[in-house]
C-alpha cells in the first residue's frame, strides 16, 4: 500500500512534530510512509471563511501532489474532512484521519505506545461530527501503555476555534475556550490530547496564557511516545 | 423597543460581533441561557432516542420539504382551492406591509378593536401588533413567554422559549408591574414560583379570550389536498384562540404547505420531540375551513412570501425553508448559548437564524445580516438535531460565499488581500516553503516575546490567547534534510 501523508499546511509551519509522529508510528506498524513534495493547502481556511473561488484554485493542485497514491493520511480531522466534502474529485485517493486509518484500515488499536501521564481528550468538531470517527481516537488511547485516561466534562462541546471565527467573533470565541478550559481543569490531566492541532492551538494558546500547567498534544505524538 | 421592528431584522441592528460583545457582558443572561439550554438539550436527546426509526423519520421529513419546494407553485394552488371548497378565504400577501394590511383591513371589517393572538413566527417576521398598534388595534399575546416579552416591550431571544433569558424573579416584576397597564393586574403578593406566575398569566388572560372577537394565529402546516391547517401548543391558550372567537385570521408563511394530510404522521413526530423534548405536543389543534355551529365562522388563510421565493431560488440556500420552527438548533448551539438569541438582531436567532435572515432580507443589503453567516464555528451540532437535516453548516459557508463575492470587485478589504496572499503562497510548494523559512525568522521575533502578545488585528488573537510560534524547521524542510525525499 503506497501511503501518502497530507500534513496539512499549519502542521508544516508551526507543528512539524506532528508530522513526524505519524511517520513514526506507521513506520513503527511495518508501513512505508511517502510525503508528496509539492503538497501546500486543501483550501479549508478560504472555503469555510467564504473565498470559494481562492478554494477551488487549489483543488486541482491537491489531486496532481497526491495522484497514484492508495491512501492518504492526514493529522488533520477538519482538513481531512474538507478534502472529503468538498473536493468532490472521483479520482484522487481516499482520505482518512490518523485515527480512522490506524483503526479501519490498518485495523490496529495497539501501536505499543507508552505514556504515563493523566490524560484527558477533546473530540474536536469535525472529527466527530464532519468524518464521524466516533471513539476511534480513544480506542487507541485506551491502548497506551501507562495512560491514566479521564472522561472531559461537555467534551462533544465546541471549543471555540472556528478557524477564522476565532478572530471575527473572538470575544464568543474566548467565552467557548474558556468554558472547555474550565472542563480540562476539572479532569486534573496533565495533557489535552486532540485529533487536531488547529483546536489545540486555541485551547494551548488559552491554557498557556493561564499559565496552567496543562500541555496539550497531538493523538500521534501520544501513540508515537515509547518507554 | 419592539416598535422599531420592521421586517424580519430589528432596525439599527448592530454586527453580531459587536451585539454579542453586550450580550458577554451579562453574566445573569449567560447564566440563564447556559442552564436553560443545557437542560432541554439533555431532554431532547433522550426523546429522539425513544424512536428506533428516528433516522428514517428525519430523512421522510427532509424528503418531503425537497418535495414541497420543487412543487411549491402546485401545492400552494392545491392548498387554495381546498381551503376555499372548505368555506375559507385565502388572502396572498407580497411582503409584510401587504400582509399587515390585509390583517388589519379584516379586523377593521369585524369592527373589533382588540385581537388575541397565537404565538406565531411569522406575525413577528412582519411585525404584525406594531402594525396593528398604529391601526389602532391592541393586539394580546396569549402564549405565556410572548406575553412576558410584550408586556415588558422586550425582544424574543428564542423560536421557541422567546423569554428564556429572563428567569422567574425577572418575570414576576415584569407582571406586578405591567398587567395592570393592560388589563387584570398581578396580585400583590405574587412570587416567583412558576405556577403562582402561571395563574396569574391565565387570571389575566382569560378575560381576553371571553371578550374577543378576532383571533390571529400562525400555522405550523397546511395540508394541500384538504385544506386543514394545524397549530401544535403547550399551554392551551392557541386552542381558546381557535374556538372561541368568531373570526380567525391564519398568517402563514407559503414555505409550510405539506403535500398532504397523511405526512401529519412524520412531522408530529419530528416536532414535538426536537422542540419540547416531548412525545407529542398537549395541544394539537387541526382546522379544515369553517364548520358551521363550531368554532370561528370566518377563517382567513394570509399566504405569506416575504423574501421566501427569493430564498427558493437559490438551490443551495433554499432547504433553509425547510425549517420547521422546532429551536433543536438553537439549544445545541455553542454561539447561542453564550450570546443568546437577541445578538442575532432578528425574529429567527440561532445557526437557523443566520441562515434564514440573510436570505430573507437579502445577501449585500446590510453589515448586520452579512455578519450573521459567520456567527458560527461551523461545530456541526445544528446539522445533527435538526429534525428535517437543513445542511446548516454547509449553508453558512454558502452564504459566506455570497457575502465575499457581493464585495469583489472594490476596494479589497485587508481580509481579501490576505486570503489572495495566502492562495497565491499555497498556489506552489516553492514559494509555500519560502514562506515557511520567513515565518520561522518571524517566529524566533515573537518567541522573544514568548509568544504573548502581538499588535495590530492579532491582538484578537493574543488577547486571550498566546501565539503559536513557528517551528525553526518546518516539516518539509525536516523530510528533505533527512534525505527522505
Amino acid at each position: 500500500m503506497r501511503i501518502a501523508l497530507f500534513i496539512a499546511c499549519y502542521n508544516d509551519a508551526l507543528f512539524p512534530d506532528t508530522g513526524k509522529a505519524v511517520t513514526a508510528v506507521l513506520e513503527r506498524l511495518g508501513h512505508t510512509v511517502e510525503f508528496p513534495m509539492e503538497q501546500t493547502c486543501c483550501g479549508q481556511m478560504h472555503y469555510n471563511t467564504g473565498y470559494r473561488r481562492e478554494a477551488d484554485s487549489l483543488v486541482g493542485a491537491f489531486n496532481h501532489a497526491f495522484r497514484g497514491y492508495d491512501a492518504i493520511v492526514t493529522p488533520s480531522g477538519s482538513c481531512g474532512g474538507h478534502v472529503r466534502h468538498h473536493h468532490k474529485t472521483e479520482t484522487a485517493p481516499d482520505v482518512y484521519e490518523f485515527s480512522e486509518f490506524l483503526v479501519d484500515v490498518l485495523k490496529v488499536t495497539d501501536v505499543g505506545a507508552y505514556y504515563p501521564h493523566r490524560v484527558t481528550y477533546h473530540p474536536t468538531c469535525h472529527s466527530l461530527r464532519m468524518l464521524r470517527v466516533g471513539d476511534k481516537p480513544l480506542q487507541l488511547l485506551r491502548a497506551v501503555e501507562g495512560i491514566e485516561l479521564v472522561e472531559l466534562p461537555e467534551a462533544e462541546s465546541c471549543c471555540g476555534f472556528g478557524g477564522t471565527f476565532a478572530m471575527k467573533n473572538s470575544e464568543t470565541s474566548v467565552a467557548m475556550l474558556q468554558d472547555k478550559m474550565g472542563n480540562v481543569r476539572k479532569t486534573g490531566a496533565q495533557t489535552l490530547c486532540a485529533s487536531d492541532n488547529s483546536c489545540l492551538m486555541h485551547i494551548g494558546g488559552g491554557l498557556g496564557r493561564i499559565d496552567s500547567g496543562v500541555r496539550t498534544l497531538h493523538l500521534a505524538e501520544i501513540l508515537a511516545a515509547t518507554r | 423597543m419592539s416598535g422599531e421592528q420592521v421586517n424580519v431584522v430589528w432596525l439599527g441592528s448592530p454586527t453580531f460581533p459587536k451585539a454579542a460583545h453586550e450580550a458577554l457582558q451579562d453574566t445573569q443572561l449567560r447564566g440563564n441561557l447556559k442552564h436553560a439550554t443545557t437542560t432541554i438539550r439533555d431532554k431532547r436527546l433522550r426523546a429522539v432516542a425513544e424512536l428506533d426509526d428516528w433516522e428514517t423519520l428525519r430523512l421522510a421529513g427532509s424528503q418531503i420539504k425537497d418535495r414541497v419546494m420543487r412543487h411549491l407553485d402546485e401545492y400552494l394552488l392545491q392548498l387554495e382551492a381546498s381551503v376555499t371548497a372548505a368555506g375559507g378565504v385565502v388572502h396572498w400577501a407580497e411582503d409584510a406591509r401587504e400582509a399587515n394590511r390585509i390583517v388589519a383591513e379584516l379586523v377593521r371589517a369585524k369592527g373589533a378593536t382588540e385581537v388575541v393572538k397565537i404565538k406565531s413566527m411569522a406575525t413577528q417576521e412582519i411585525g404584525l401588533n406594531e402594525a396593528l398598534d398604529e391601526e389602532g388595534i391592541e393586539a394580546t399575546e396569549t402564549d405565556l413567554a410572548e406575553l412576558i416579552v410584550q408586556l415588558n416591550d422586550d425582544r424574543p431571544s428564542h423560536i421557541l422559549v422567546p423569554a428564556i433569558h429572563r428567569n422567574r424573579t425577572e418575570i414576576r416584576d415584569i407582571f406586578r408591574r405591567e398587567m395592570g397597564k393592560h388589563g387584570v393586574p398581578a396580585p400583590q403578593d405574587l412570587t416567583d414560583e412558576p405556577r403562582v406566575l402561571a395563574e396569574a398569566a391565565r387570571v389575566h388572560l382569560r378575560e381576553k379570550f371571553l371578550r374577543a372577537t378576532v383571533a390571529i394565529s400562525g400555522a405550523n402546516f397546511a395540508c394541500a389536498d384538504t385544506g386543514t391547517v394545524g397549530v401544535v401548543e403547550s399551554e392551551g391558550n392557541g386552542r381558546m384562540c381557535l374556538t372561541l372567537p368568531e373570526t380567525l385570521i391564519t398568517v402563514m408563511g407559503l414555505e409550510k404547505v405539506l403535500p398532504s394530510f397523511s405526512d401529519l404522521e412524520v412531522f408530529l413526530q419530528l416536532l414535538p420531540r426536537s422542540s419540547t423534548a416531548e412525545r407529542m405536543n398537549p395541544y394539537t389543534s387541526l382546522w379544515t375551513g369553517v364548520t358551521p355551529g363550531d368554532g370561528p365562522q370566518e377563517f382567513h388563510l394570509i399566504l405569506l412570501d416575504n423574501g421566501r421565493t427569493k430564498t427558493l431560488a437559490d438551490t443551495e440556500g433554499r432547504s433553509a425553508l425547510h425549517c420547521i420552527r422546532c429551536s433543536a438548533c438553537l439549544n445545541v448551539c455553542p454561539v447561542y448559548e453564550r450570546t443568546g438569541g437577541r445578538s442575532y438582531g432578528s425574529v429567527y436567532p440561532g445557526p437557523i437564524g443566520a441562515v434564514l435572515t440573510p436570505q430573507l432580507v437579502g445577501v449585500g443589503t446590510s453589515e448586520h445580516a452579512d455578519s450573521l453567516p459567520f456567527a458560527s464555528t461551523l461545530c456541526g451540532a445544528c446539522y445533527d438535531a435538526c429534525p428535517v437535516r437543513i445542511d446548516i453548516p454547509e449553508m453558512l459557508v454558502h452564504l459566506r460565499a455570497k457575502v465575499v463575492d457581493s464585495h469583489r470587485g472594490g476596494v479589497p478589504k485587508p481580509e481579501a488581500l490576505a486570503m489572495k496572499g495566502a492562495q497565491v503562497v499555497f498556489g506552489s510548494p516553492r514559494r509555500l516553503a519560502m514562506a515557511e523559512r520567513l515565518g520561522a525568522v518571524g517566529g524566533r521575533i515573537i518567541g522573544i516575546g514568548g509568544g504573548r502578545w502581538l499588535p495590530g488585528p492579532a491582538k484578537k488573537w493574543t488577547g486571550a490567547r498566546d501565539v503559536p510560534v513557528p517551528a525553526k524547521e518546518s516539516f518539509r524542510t525536516w523530510w528533505r534534510k533527512a534525505g527522505r525525499g
